[in-house]
């Protein structure tokens, strides 16, 4: 990679996204197994959307990761750092050795990622609803500082009931910041049930529209979709916010943890474990839910 | 049926509120500041020496939430509208959204009441400023009771308590004008996340120049004395050096220190204060659970032991008052000072 970074659009076959998907569930298993609890279904569901993000499209430098003009990546639906990782330490960030001792005493990863201690980490998360404000601000610093990097957060569905999360999409309007990319991880489930129960978040491409974003709604699992949706994103500068809503599975890619509300934070052992494993490494295959189709 | 307001009353109300009032203190200001000569209401310099240090360091920026005349970030605006954000009555989302600033080089001063920023957003400086060690300086102005009647959802008597627990935060409170821009210079290339902490933003003069000598963390001594150190900072230094020249009248020699540094707390200079004079007294605007007080009181338990007493706020919610007529009423005022003295230094004589 050269010393000034890779560019956007980088030239991988949609085979390759899907095996760095593929890649992305099974560490997620490796890692939750090390510490007996993690966020497999959350981080299932966006595991197309990192690998697009992080293999075929992100302006980045591994070499250098706080290069001051790469593109920002602010997970703020940070419980799915366990899907992030092993991403960063393939693409060079650090050695993934180092992710041996996830979550033991003194290591760097825990099940939220910690901006200080992971290089490719720009922002610490966890607390769910501020991701978009760290965003705000990363998009105004690039204005003040004439740079052309985008800021790309990652927000869950569940935390849009944050009212921060409209405080800052609210602000995302007022300052025209084209360059700040909103993508919903929509995968319909937060932890007490479907989240149009639980505290509804439809209609969420009117509600963005509304608040002066232009919105994109696409299936999240569908590497074309993904991809068509990011080269179509306009340069940063002034004017309205872009907001790209994934419809995505909870889950997917462990029939019995798709749309399941026990997988939230789960254990995988035994034979259930190497039954999990085996239909990861066969491949995705069509879900037999549906994505919401909600406008 | 509700007085109405005549038009210098509502003009004064609303001057108190925002903080703009004119130049010379009106009567009731007057009673607040008892014991000292009646002066010129110092301006408030935030958005000047900030805009006077973004001359010099383009990295600085200021976010402020639909108050920029009440702390006067406005100044900073004219100069630098380039480097200026204001985020409406959106706190959570100025204090995270200057974290994000902060984290791509920014130097972050986001400033609105205390009683918001250090409070309905501690959270966000917990999590998103102190924990990541972003240079954000959050400022809280009208911290304290110092909105009087305007009442407790616009009090903060609590802030330092809540931020005082937060791991790698430094948190300093200014006295006056000189001493904000003393604790403004030092605070840009300060390492990590800080709570500045100020009065009405036009507090009494406490301090005649810029002193020079400032240091984060380093104690200021005002005044000497060998009976009695009262510890305490910000808006209640000037009532308390008032005090402390009433009782040097009665015989009573009193050392005045400016803790001004609540975190990391000076404990040497406490530990010198217990040494050398016979007895502590804190004085705060701030419950006096978690505030300065407890602050100092940690460091004596630890230490040798000295007659130590606390004075602040109780455990209770305040009156709806002026500031003038809290002040008294808390003995927060300089004859309350120097009441609350006599009386601790008296109860120790009677006891010894």
């Amino acid at each position: 990679m050269s010393a000034s970074g890779s560019a956007r659009g980088r030239n991988v076959t949609t085979d390759f996204l899907a095996d760095r998907a593929k890649f992305v569930r099974l560490e997620t298993l490796r890692l939750t197994r090390i510490c007996g609890a993690g966020h497999y279904s959350s981080t299932f569901s966006a595991a197309e959307l990192f690998a697009a993000l992080y293999y075929a499209h992100l302006r980045l430098n591994p070499a250098d990761p706080k290069w001051r003009d790469r593109d920002r990546f602010v997970l703020s639906k940070g419980h799915a750092a366990i899907g992030l990782y092993p991403i960063l330490a393939d693409l060079g960030y650090f050695d993934p050795k180092l992710l041996d001792n996830y979550t033991r005493l003194g290591s760097p990863f825990g099940d939220h990622p910690d901006m200080k201690k992971i290089p490719g980490i720009d922002f610490s998360s966890g607390s769910l609803g501020h991701g978009l404000s760290i965003g705000v601000g990363m998009a105004l610093a690039a204005r003040v500082q004439k740079r052309s990097y985008r800021v790309y957060c990652m927000l869950g569905d569940g935390e849009l009931a944050e009212g921060q999360i409209w405080e800052a999409a609210m602000a995302a309007g007022h300052f025209r910041l084209q360059g700040l990319v909103g993508i919903v991880d929509r995968n319909q489930l937060c932890i007490d049930g479907p989240t149009e129960e639980v505290m509804k978040v439809e209609p969420l491409a009117d509600r963005f529209r509304s608040f002066g974003w232009d919105v994109q709604r696409i299936d999240g699992h569908d590497f074309a979709a993904i991809l068509g949706a990011l080269d179509g994103l306009k340069p940063a500068g002034e004017g309205r916010p872009q907001m790209i809503i994934a419809d995505t599975i909870k889950g997917r890619g462990v029939a019995r943890m798709e749309l399941s509300l026990d997988w939230h934070v789960g254990n995988l052992v035994g034979t259930d474990y190497d039954d999990a494993y085996a239909e990861i490494e066969a491949g995705l295959k069509p879900s037999k839910l549906k994505e919401p189709a909600l406008g | 049926m509700a007085e109405t307001r005549t038009a210098p009353q509502a003009q004064e109300q609303d001057a108190i509120f925002r903080g703009t009032g004119g130049g010379e203190i009106s009567l009731k200001d007057k009673a607040s500041v008892q014991g000292t000569p009646a002066r010129l209401m110092p301006a408030f310099v935030l958005g000047e020496e900030l805009a006077d240090l973004a001359d010099r360091d383009p990295r600085i920026v200021v976010l402020t939430a639909d108050l920029a005349s009440a702390n006067r970030t406005k100044d900073f605006k004219l100069r630098h509208p380039d480097r200026f954000f204001d985020f409406g009555i959106a706190e959570k989302n100025m204090i995270t959204a200057a974290a994000g600033m902060a984290s791509a080089g920014q130097i972050a001063y986001a400033a609105t009441f205390a009683a918001f920023s250090a409070i309905l957003a501690a959270e966000q400086i917990r999590t998103d400023c102190a924990y990541p060690r972003m240079p954000v300086r959050v400022i809280g102005h009208h911290a304290g009771m110092s909105m009087g009647f305007y009442g407790t959802s616009h009090h903060a008597l609590e802030d330092l308590g809540m931020l005082r627990t937060i791991a790698e935060l430094t948190i300093v409170c200014a006295a006056d004008a000189n001493h904000l821009r003393a604790v403004l210079r030092a605070s840009v290339d300060h390492p990590g996340a800080m709570y500045i902490r100020l009065g009405r933003g036009r507090d009494v003069e406490v301090y005649p120049e810029v002193p020079e000598d400032f240091r984060i963390g380093e104690a200021a001594t005002l005044r000497d004395g060998k009976d009695l150190t009262v510890v305490t900072n910000g808006t209640m230094l000037r009532p308390t050096l008032d005090a402390a020249a009433t009782l040097a009248g009665d015989g009573l020699s009193v050392r005045v220190i400016d803790m001004h540094t609540i975190k990391p707390l000076d404990a040497s200079a406490i530990r010198r204060a217990a040494s050398e004079t016979r007895a502590i007294l804190t004085v705060e605007e701030h419950n006096v659970t978690g505030g300065l007080g407890s602050a100092v009181a940690e460091v004596l338990v630890e230490g040798d032991r000295i007659p130590f007493r606390r004075h602040g706020i109780p455990d209770e919610f305040v009156p709806v008052g002026p500031p003038a007529a809290l002040y008294a009423h808390y003995r927060l005022d300089a004859p309350g000072i120097a009441a609350v003295a006599r009386e601790f230094v008296g109860e120790r004589k009677r006891v010894s």
